[in-house]
């Protein structure tokens, strides 16, 4: 087996073809951008069509620290003003 | 010229053993590929070939017959798909060259009005997938390390000699030959340039090259493959599974 240099490990994103965004699927060890992109196109889309396609190398992910997450988070859920729960949604607009 | 009914059935029996072979060699990689995701790959395309294969023996007869109860004469397979798995490098070499053919063939069969053209449309875009699985690999091993290198030049020059015989003429399929051969030797030389491989050499057609797998004649490994494979088809005959 390769060190995982060779292989490092990357992060698998999916648009399904009527998605609306991209969500992260899963990841999965590559040497590279390009095979990344084909064993992720085998591993969590079985080739369906129309479907697209990230893959990020983790190292390239920042993730904010679960230890932080209080005063992370908080000072912008105590404040109420600042969440757009006070207007009447059009019927026109999906997808809100 | 249209195909005769004998010719189609011949000609379905051809491509539907070299598609039957290449997906047992691949099924034998199955738990011993050098990573997961290459497991996943090689099964992937195992599998698509096994369906190409149930296709075109449906087209001659019953496909489970077909499969496990003709001997080894019997069988229309290129020596190339029979060939042993041998190393990494080796399968790669042998995925090349029969991908690279098998899209030209394909992509053919596609625009005419024969009655591989359905199959065709659908099997061009599997095979292509293939042909670009093992060209990343080629270019990777080529232009990976001295060993690699050397390992994917190996399998290259060893393989050579099997890759005149794709081009015999396939009676039932009506297609120009020799410009295929054409573009088959300039889309597999182009990719090992890429792969600073140097492109073999050697004879690919008659004298000292292999290749009679069309009119039944096969290499050794065979034989043992298709014992493994009939194995127990022939033990319990007439069994449902």
């Amino acid at each position: 087996m390769s060190g995982s240099t060779d292989w490092p490990l990357w992060e698998v994103f999916v648009r399904s073809r009527r998605g609306l965004s991209h969500t992260h699927a899963g990841s999965l060890h590559a040497p590279d951008a390009e095979m990344a992109l084909r064993n992720a196109r085998d591993l969590y889309t079985r080739r369906g069509e129309g479907v697209s396609l990230w893959v990020v190398p983790s190292s390239a992910v920042t993730a904010s620290s679960p230890d932080e997450k209080d005063p992370f988070f908080e000072p912008s859920a105590d404040k109420p003003y600042r969440h757009p729960t006070f207007y009447e949604i059009p019927d026109g607009v999906k997808h809100l | 010229m249209t195909a005769t009914a004998a010719e189609a059935t011949a000609a379905a029996l051809a491509l539907g053993d070299d598609a039957l072979v290449l997906s047992h060699r691949l099924g034998e990689w199955a738990g011993h590929a050098p990573v997961l995701e290459e497991e996943v790959a090689l099964a992937n395309i195992a599998l698509d070939l096994l369906g190409q294969a149930r296709v075109l023996l449906s087209l001659a007869g019953d496909e489970d017959e077909l499969a496990y109860l003709r001997e080894e004469r019997a069988f229309r397979n290129l020596q190339l798909v029979e060939q042993p798995n041998g190393d990494f490098a080796h399968t790669i070499a042998r995925q090349l060259y029969f991908s690279v053919y098998q899209r030209l063939l394909y992509g053919e069969l596609a625009t005419g009005s024969g009655e591989f053209a359905p199959l065709a449309a659908k099997a061009v875009k599997e095979v292509a997938y293939h042909q670009d699985h093992a060209e990343q690999w080629t270019l990777r091993l080529g232009d990976g390390t001295e060993e690699s290198h050397g390992r994917m030049g190996r399998a290259c020059e060893a393989l050579w000699k099997f890759t005149g015989e794709m081009f015999q003429p396939v009676p039932g399929l009506d297609l120009d030959w020799p410009a295929l051969e054409a573009s088959w030797l300039e889309l597999v030389a182009d990719v090992l340039e890429r792969a600073t491989l140097t492109v073999p050499s050697g004879p690919r057609t008659g004298a000292w090259t292999a290749g009679a797998g069309r009119q039944g004649v096969h290499t050794e490994p065979f034989g043992r493959m298709l014992a493994e494979m009939q194995h127990l088809h022939r033990s319990h005959p007439g069994a449902s599974w």
